[in-house]
């Protein structure tokens, strides 16, 4: 290691969030004409990784060291400076401005008085982009370019500031076959001039088509730097998933009744298409993808948030009309969202009041309020979520996720639902919040409750489901149940769309 | 040393009423007029206009929304309420006027709450249209009621109940009725629950268009009584009658310590807010200063207002 030199090191990096390690003593060093891939699942701690990268988060423990000084990162702008450069998933541009503004934006050469100098300008950006091969000049708005143009914006941006180390996020995410391999020239590019880089990915076969190293990331650890032609992709897997099954699980031991709900090619523009699949009392269902495969959306859809382009739902096996959330809710469908600060909670209101939201009709008489049936419910679940609250009127915001989490529970369970949708039930709480809510999965599901979990932890599906539907890319394509759900299946169900359609 | 921290939290707040007491004392001293029975009261008489569409705004701001029309609403209004007096007698101006006071409830409503237009230009544009029909309607003559000695209709600006002008019982006894709906009703819940979050209300089964629909539909109806007390007041109108009042209301809001970003706030603050505004400006005249310094401290207490508010979220005074 000594003989090589790093363009970038981190040591012993930590970073805590409430109730979570986010990352846990991790070292990470990036050398000069390298790619070096970052993998890990969701959760694992890449993002935050990277954050700290880019400058955007603050390590709580740990070094940096940056051509071979010292280095605290403390902002975007001190990163970028430094020539550190983030090219996020979701691109940073303003799509009303050229493409050289686009470039040098925030850091416009500028005169004396302040006043652009759009000539300079202009001639900068196009050496910055000749350099990368682009076929579009630095005075096309950015608004009218392809994404994978736009990729390329952000790319040179890399050139213009003299990057080292460039990080890239995801970048194949929304790019066709040919863009890809122009984006894959334009990284060869960069590593010829010994800028070190970055890669995050989902993808395996682009990871081992452009990196040099791999780091797998899980839990907020490192399990290892190996390089990429000493491995191969079964490896990885087992480091990035390899953990002990069964441990924190409880599967629920549930009689699989009657049908509850049915949905056929239901389809959604854009989002997801021809999706079928059916649900029975007792039964826990696991919905696996990666994000942004549409599993939200089709939840959403079936909950009467988004409304179905096409497709047929049958409720306690009779065909209905798509409910709207008033209905479905009044039915006994409930949804659990994937976002509990954004869509399952009023932060400013109280827990009890957060509890009852969609049962005012219920708990009021007259259009009154009867707050002591409120409040015999907020106590009720209180005590059988465990949660951890002063008391009824406590605004929710002030309580950590793993209890916020469990007043969304509570939210629908005191509706007695018949089918109980959890959008990421678990997602950024801490373990034993956790296990208690896997837990209480299965408690429900032995009440002959229907449940379907979404979820992007894959320990967490393959723990607490009978049947496991995978989907990426907006398509149903595969049904595990019994031994067929392993890791390695899931995994391959999902890449192996990822690769046909690439 | 265990009373300081709770003490610190009592000041911030109630810093506000606390300053406004002191400015009482104060302006008690420099002008003997202010506090007598008679000044009071013809304070809250004349609060009770601004306070009453006050009451109607709030549940508007805490669904997160504006209403700026409410100033031009009451001038159309009371024209109209007072001219057809003329015509049609006391109880069917009165009807009239309540009529259209729900029709602009309703026309913002349904472009705010189902089509989702920006509120602020929504009801700036409703503004605009009211104004316009005032002219319209009027000619821009001033209107009058002919029998003003005589007929009953002077009973909701003029009159007095056990001693307390009618006008401030209908700001009370509204004040209550508002209160109970919003703290206590299901229709009052989901306001709350809509201003504070609306996907997550919209995940909850609350028809959040509907909610919003309603508040403008109170709020106009809040402006047709105060249209209703100030014509019986004055027993005319003309076309200015009611400009600026959407501002003094919003002022009187704020001061209340009802947030801009809604989801939070309460009927009972906002007329304690109205209250204060109008003892400051009274107290400015009663003191002798010109009749413009009204506007210029409006300013100042609209901006202490918002820093308070801000300063007790940041939990501090200067950042």
């Amino acid at each position: 290691m000594s003989e090589v030199k790093n363009v970038l090191s981190l040591h012993g990096i930590s970073k805590f969030f409430p109730g979570v390690k986010a990352l846990d003593n991790v070292s990470f060093d990036i050398r000069p004409g390298e790619v070096h891939a970052l993998v890990g699942e969701n959760g694992a701690g890449k993002s935050t990784l990277m954050k700290i990268l880019a400058g955007l988060y603050n390590p709580d423990q740990g070094n940096i060291i940056h051509q071979d000084k010292h280095v605290k990162i403390r902002n975007p702008l001190e990163a970028r400076t430094r020539g550190i450069l983030l090219i996020h998933q979701e691109l940073s541009l303003s799509p009303e401005l050229s493409v050289a503004e686009n470039i040098y934006l925030g850091a416009w050469p500028t005169n004396f008085f302040g006043v652009l100098k759009k000539r300079k300008l202009n001639k900068d950006s196009l050496i910055a982009l000749s350099a990368m091969g682009c076929d579009f000049g630095p005075k096309v708005r950015v608004g009218s370019l392809s994404i994978a143009k736009r990729q390329m914006v952000e790319i040179a941006r890399a050139q213009a500031f003299n990057a080292n180390v460039v990080i890239f996020d995801e970048p194949t995410a929304s790019l066709t076959d040919t863009e890809k391999e122009q984006l894959f020239n334009t990284i060869r590019e960069l590593k010829a001039r010994d800028v070190g880089i970055v890669y995050i990915s989902h993808k395996m076969d682009e990871i081992f088509e452009i990196a040099d190293r791999i780091t797998v990331l899980r839990d907020g650890t490192v399990q290892g730097t190996v390089h990429t032609k000493d491995t191969n992709i079964n490896l990885i897997t087992k480091m990035m998933i390899g953990r002990e099954l069964n441990t924190f699980f409880t599967r629920a031991n549930s009689e699989i009744g009657s049908e509850v709900l049915r949905v056929e090619k239901l389809c959604r523009k854009g989002e997801f298409e021809n999706v079928s699949f059916s649900i029975k009392s007792g039964e826990v269902l696991g919905l696996y993808g990666l994000i942004g495969a549409g599993r939200s959306e089709v939840a959403e859809t079936i909950f009467g948030v988004r409304k179905a382009d096409s497709g047929k739902i049958a409720w306690m096996e009779k065909e209905i009309n798509f409910p709207t959330p008033r209905q479905a809710i009044d039915m006994g469908l409930c949804l659990a969202p994937e976002s509990r600060k954004e869509q399952g909670l009023v932060l400013n209101m109280s827990g009890k009041n957060n509890v009852t939201l969609p049962h005012l009709v219920k708990y009021s008489n007259y259009t009154v309020m009867d707050w002591r049936r409120e409040l015999a419910t907020f106590e009720k679940y209180r005590e059988v979520l465990d949660i951890k609250t002063t008391g009824a009127d406590q605004e929710v915001v002030q309580l950590s996720g793993g209890n916020q989490q469990k007043f969304v529970l509570a939210k629908w369970l005191c509706n007695e639902p018949d089918l109980l949708i959890l959008d990421e039930p678990t997602r950024g709480i801490d373990v034993g919040s956790k296990s208690a809510i896997h837990a209480l999965i299965a408690g429900l599901a032995e009440q002959g409750l229907a449940v379907i979990v979404i979820s992007s932890e894959m320990p967490e599906v393959l723990g607490v489901s009978h049947r496991i539907l995978t989907m990426s890319e907006g398509r149903l394509n595969g049904e595990f149940s019994g031994m067929e759900m392993t890791e390695s299946n899931l995994i391959n169900a999902v890449s192996q769309h990822l690769e046909q359609t690439a | 040393m265990i009373g300081e921290k709770a003490l610190k939290g009592f000041f911030k707040r109630n810093g506000l009423l606390l300053a406004f007491a002191f400015f009482l004392a104060v302006t008690a001293l420099n002008a003997p007029a202010f506090l007598t029975v008679g000044n009071i009261l013809d304070v809250l008489r004349q609060v009770s206009i601004v306070g009453t569409i006050a009451i109607g705004v709030t549940f508007v701001v805490i669904t997160g929304r504006f209403d700026l029309s409410v100033g031009s609403g009451l001038t159309l209004l009371t024209v109209i309420v007072v001219d057809q007096n003329n015509i049609v007698g006391p109880l069917g101006a009165i009807i009239m006027a309540i009529f259209g006071g729900l029709m602009v409830g309703v026309w913002n409503g349904l472009l705010i709450g189902y089509l989702k237009f920006n509120a602020l230009i929504v009801t700036l544009a409703m503004l605009s249209l009211l104004q316009g029909l005032t002219l319209w309607y009027s000619g821009g003559a001033n209107v009058n009621v002919h029998n003003a000695q005589t007929t009953w209709y002077a009973f909701f600006g003029r009159g007095d109940l056990f001693g307390v002008p009618v006008p401030v019982w209908i700001l009370l006894v509204g004040g209550a009725i508002a209160s109970f709906a919003l703290m206590k009703t299901r229709f009052g819940r989901s306001v709350f629950s809509v201003g504070g979050n609306e996907t997550t209300s919209k995940f909850s089964g609350i028809n959040a268009p509907k909610i919003v629909l309603f508040a403008y539909i109170i709020s106009g109806f809040a402006t047709a009584c105060a249209a209703i007390i100030m014509g019986s007041r004055v027993m005319g109108a003309q076309s200015t009658i009611g400009q600026g009042y959407e501002l003094n209301v919003l002022a009187g809001i704020i001061l209340g310590g009802t947030s801009l970003l809604g989801g939070s706030g309460s009927i009972w603050r906002t007329i304690v807010g109205v209250a204060m505004l109008g003892f400051i400006q009274n107290a400015l005249l009663l003191m002798g200063f010109p009749y413009y310094i009204q506007w210029l401290v409006t300013w100042v207490v609209i901006i202490l207002a918002v820093w308070i508010d801000l300063a007790a979220k940041r939990g501090k005074i200067l950042t």
